[in-house]
């Protein structure tokens, strides 16, 4: 049994993974997963509608799952459908979050288990919050108060809401398909009533009086909606000139003809307003068939990021992590060996899909691992993972599974938050927009991130097994001290070539080397952190115990550079800027204070080493 | 005498003063950062970095006192520290060589700051689509400019910076038929015209818009948006006695002037400028966005370079990443006015420039021999108790 344990917890992790690449079980006729996959451009990126609907609940409601008033849970798409289309419905739909009581003011409540609205329930106090975001907006972002912040977030959400509501329908028309249909009807009559007016001939007043009317509906349809699905012709050599619903059907009137992804959009609606799956589907198929030909590989990144998107690989490397983490610590306690293989083999798996999931966002990215502050907490768990599988190959203790199973789910749990505030795969701004630099000098940084955290993961594991437990030997400690030297010189390397790497971008972009920036400021101090480590090292000045305390204070230094200059709000590098995550800085810091204080009780009160003590 | 210097001399090399001084620089920059909230990336240079020592004001007086080693002063500490260490302490040998490396990598990125502080120079160059211009202006420093127009063909300009106006003394330029006595100087001001303003004092100014305005001084800013805009006031003296009095200030763009022995001066306070021997002249700017969003892709100005004798005369693509090094000069895309029509161009003159690039090499080079000693040595050990361990 033991021996076939490493074995058995392998399969069942696989057995695990296998279940997340499995579509959930679809009780709807309709062919959701297709119009998942379907392309569009927003935010100046071709994605498929399926993280268009992720995306939009993340912003309108902080969280994936929706809930419908039915108590029925619906697939992010389908509620998307919903709100695309069936407005009436999606209004009594709660998903519009509200956490601040003096927010919820604005609209007469009080606070209650209630934590999200629906548009109906909010629309009495909509015309306040519009006089509240007008008060709020002069005000600098970084100095608004936190009910201000409140109002923008609101007043962003409710927005939001709006113009995906006004993407393919007009609010105020019973039926889309029937007035497109009508007016690819009377077109050729449209035209010429213009045509004739324009040139100051006699026209048709009816005709003219019924084109502009359409016309100026569609126009408010194109100004207000927010998705661009309509792909560019077959005779249009722009790739990226996708349009807005509205103004592809206000393009009617110069054309000449309505445009046939339109009219198809438009039918699409209908037929999911009045439950028809077999012309639903029907319209998918169309619709993906026709953007096969001139999007063939758009439509194909489309299709990998809504399958990504539904098999959360991040998540089950989480759950893999922890996972590993608990079977390393229970091998100091039983069962060293066939825990400490099973351990290994889990971190392994857990590696492995984090490794895929960066691969396959790199893919659809067309960039290198690390583009924004989401992509670098995945990245420095991956680098402190990838050290930890060879620690664990070299010394086979369980200490790098322990370690790396910790920093892995840690830093995907940092990862998940960062991701609840819209798509993780924006666009590089200007000066970012550079692969070659974001591929030297952002990856060595967050390498120097990954190591320096590494090393003060290892010594945690020093000081609770050493204070805590009795099973700190004294090889276990020597292993422990080699290892945590051999990552710190590892960390000193990588932060110090990547801030060196950083100051040469500025030369090449900004025309000075070094401009005490805060983010820059932030990578030097831990190069000399680092540095300090090894001087104080190879001095004498430190033994195990003071070097252990050291890489702990690394935490802190490299929290503080990651996160902590981000909330300064100052200086050419605030794009990352942040704030949420104040509180659970300080929280970190003060955990790692702990850890500290911990370490520095006299060797006696230790667990461990009472014999040496003694 | 000797163990006196024998201890002066294990003071500098000691490892354990390496520590304090990195210590001592983790924390600076650690507060200079703080600092930046409030004061502003360019003050906290000057006040923490550039500096020997941060000084605080003493509470309720006008006195600074020093409560921090600055910049300076640590890193020139640290320099003496490692040089030191270099020539008593660490041997010259291969097992050492990646350490070697490594510090004269990082004395050559020391010294690259500090020649940067010395040396660099910045400016900026503001061109709208088809201007041409030979020279740069300064984004901080004010000059007053005394330009004789009298020629049609060309100006005569003296440039006096304003360091020399604040100190109220008179100056007296050979080229000028007069003399020029500030009497009053204010680092940062805001103009007013008088009737906006009742009941103020007449205005110390005779002489062009001065009669018209009036003066408030205001505190220095240290904010990144927002320039100092100085004023002063001066008396123009001639052979023949006083010729009236003037205000000057970078708010009044128009030229005020003056007639003196048939010459017509102009008095112009602006940007300091920095004339070169070519000129730049602005042909495209561009402003790409992401499809459908108002996020910036890229910015781009296209430029022709060409000196007076034609001997240089080509069109230069200049964008994110990507400057003009011309002349000892770089030229980087900076910035852009909201029409989109106006490229600001930041011209940088730094003779160190290529020095932190050579430390970038050298201290990489250093620390991967250094690790890999390490490391062979330790997988040598290993290899070493593992075979032990097989034969016991």
């Amino acid at each position: 049994m033991k021996r076939l344990l490493p074995l058995l917890v392998l399969v069942l992790g696989l057995v695990y993974l296998g279940s997340t690449l499995v579509p959930p079980p679809t009780k709807s006729e309709f062919d959701l997963r297709g119009f998942a996959q379907l392309p569009v451009l927003v935010d100046g990126r071709i994605k498929p509608l399926d993280t268009v609907a992720r995306n939009s609940l993340l912003m309108l409601q902080g969280r994936q799952r929706f809930v419908a008033p039915d108590g029925t849970t619906l697939a992010p798409v389908e509620w998307l459908l919903d709100v695309l289309f069936n407005p009436a419905v999606a209004d009594d739909y709660p998903h519009i979050l509200i956490e601040n009581p003096d927010a919820l003011a604005i609209f007469g409540k009080e606070q209650t288990e209630q934590k999200r609205f629906s548009y109906n329930e909010l629309r009495s106090g909509l015309p306040e919050l519009e006089r509240q975001m007008k008060l709020a907006d002069p005000v600098e972002e970084a100095v608004r108060s936190p009910f201000q912040r409140e109002v923008a977030k609101l007043y962003q959400r409710v927005v939001l809401y709006d113009r995906l509501k006004a993407s393919m329908n007009l609010e105020d028309s019973p039926d889309l398909l029937a007035e497109v249909l009508r007016l690819k009807e009377m077109l050729p009559a449209f035209t010429t009533a213009l045509r004739e007016k324009e040139a100051g001939r006699s026209y048709n007043q009816e005709n003219f009086k019924m084109a502009t009317a359409f016309r100026d509906r569609f126009q408010f349809m194109g100004d207000s909606g927010y998705l661009m699905v309509i792909p560019p012709g077959a005779d249009n050599p722009d790739p990226n000139a996708w349009q807005k619903m509205g103004d592809a059907l206000t393009g009617s009137f110069s054309r000449g003809a309505v445009n046939p992804d339109a009219m198809a959009y438009a039918g699409l609606g209908h037929a999911w307003r009045l439950k028809q799956p077999r012309d639903f589907n029907e319209v998918v198929r169309l619709l993906t068939t026709q953007l096969a030909l001139s999007f063939g590989s758009e439509l194909q990144k489309c299709r990998a990021e809504a399958t990504f998107n539904q098999a959360e690989p991040f998540i089950s490397s989480m759950t893999l992590y922890v996972l590993a983490f608990l079977l390393a610590v229970s091998s100091w306690l039983k069962w060293p060996d066939p825990l400490q293989r099973s351990a290994f083999w889990i971190m392994l798996l857990a590696f492995l899909v984090a490794t895929a999931g960066i691969l396959i966002r790199m893919w659809l990215e067309g960039r290198p691992p690390v583009t924004n502050l989401y992509s670098s907490a995945l990245f420095v768990g991956w680098v402190a993972v990838a050290l930890c599988l060879v620690l664990e190959k070299i010394y086979r203790n369980a200490i790098g599974v322990a370690a790396g199973g910790m920093i892995g789910f840690c830093t995907l749990i940092i990862a998940h938050h960062l991701s609840q505030s819209g798509d993780t795969m924006e666009m590089m701004r200007a000066v970012l927009d550079s692969n070659f630099w974001l591929s030297t000098h952002v990856l060595t940084i967050v390498i120097g991130y990954g190591s320096t955290f590494l090393a003060g993961f290892l010594a945690i594991i020093y000081i609770f097994r050493g204070t805590l437990t009795k099973s700190l030997t004294k090889d276990t400690a020597d292993a422990l001290t080699r290892m945590v030297y051999g990552i710190v010189c590892f960390a000193t390397l990588f932060s110090l070539v990547g801030t060196v790497l950083g100051g040469i971008w500025a030369d090449q972009s900004w025309g000075r080397f070094w401009g005490w920036d805060p983010k820059e400021n932030g990578a030097l101090i831990i190069v000399l952190w680092n540095a300090i480590i090894l001087h104080c090292r190879w001095g004498g000045l430190v033994k195990q115990r003071g070097l252990m305390i050291l890489a702990v204070v690394g935490n802190v230094v490299t929290s503080w550079s990651w996160f902590g200059v981000n909330m300064l709000g100052v200086g050419l590098h605030s794009y990352g800027f942040m704030q949420s995550a104040f509180y659970w800085l300080i929280a970190f810091v003060a955990s790692q204070v702990l850890i500290i204080g911990l370490a520095t009780l006299p060797l006696e009160k230790w667990r461990s080493f009472q014999t040496r003590a003694a | 005498m000797r163990p006196l210097l024998k201890s002066f001399l294990h003071f500098f090399t000691s490892l354990r003063l390496t520590v304090v001084l990195l210590v001592l620089s983790l924390l600076l920059v650690f507060f200079a950062t703080l600092a930046q909230v409030n004061l502003g990336i360019w003050a906290v240079q000057t006040k923490y970095f550039r500096s020997l020592f941060v000084t605080a004001q003493l509470p309720g007086t006008e006195l600074f006192v020093p409560v921090f080693p600055g910049g300076y002063l640590i890193g020139g500490l640290l320099l003496l520290n490692l040089g030191a260490a270099h020539v008593s302490r660490l041997r010259l040998s291969w097992a050492k060589s990646g350490l070697w490396l490594t510090h004269f990598g990082l004395i050559l990125l020391l010294l690259g700051e500090l020649f940067t502080g010395l040396w660099q120079k910045e400016s900026m160059m503001r061109l709208d689509q088809g201007e041409t211009k030979a020279y740069s202006e300064s984004s901080r420093q004010i000059e007053l400019a005394v330009i004789d127009t009298t020629d049609p063909k060309f100006d005569d300009v003296v440039a006096i910076p304003t360091a020399a106006l604040e100190q109220l003394g008179t100056i007296q330029h050979p080229k000028l038929p007069f003399r020029i006595h500030t009497t009053t100087y204010h680092q940062n001001s805001l103009l007013q015209m008088r009737r906006q303003v009742p009941n103020v004092p007449p205005s110390p100014a005779d002489q062009g818009f001065g009669p018209q305005l009036v003066v408030t001084p205001l505190p220095l800013t240290y904010k990144q948006d927002e320039q100092n805009m100085p004023t002063a006031v001066l008396e123009l003296a001639g052979a023949d006695g006083p010729l009236g009095t003037w205000l000057v200030s970078p708010l009044l763009t128009e030229p005020q002037s003056v007639t003196v022995q048939g010459h017509t001066y102009q008095l112009l306070m602006r940007p300091t400028r920095h004339y070169y021997p070519f000129s730049v002249t602005l042909l495209k700017f561009s402003h790409d966005r992401y499809p459908g969003t108002d996020i910036p892709k890229n910015f781009s100005s296209r430029v022709r370079l060409r000196t007076p004798d034609a001997s240089v005369d080509r069109e230069v693509l200049i964008y994110m990443n990507n400057p003009l090094r011309y002349g000892g000069l770089a030229f980087y895309q900076a910035g852009f006015e909201p029409n989109d029509r106006t490229t600001i161009l930041q011209v940088v003159q730094n003779p160190s420039w290529l020095l932190p690039y050579i430390s970038c090499v050298l201290m990489f080079l250093g620390l991967v021999i250094q690790f890999a000693i390490h490391l062979t040595r330790f997988i040598r050990k290993r290899t070493a108790v593992a075979a032990a361990a097989a034969t016991a």
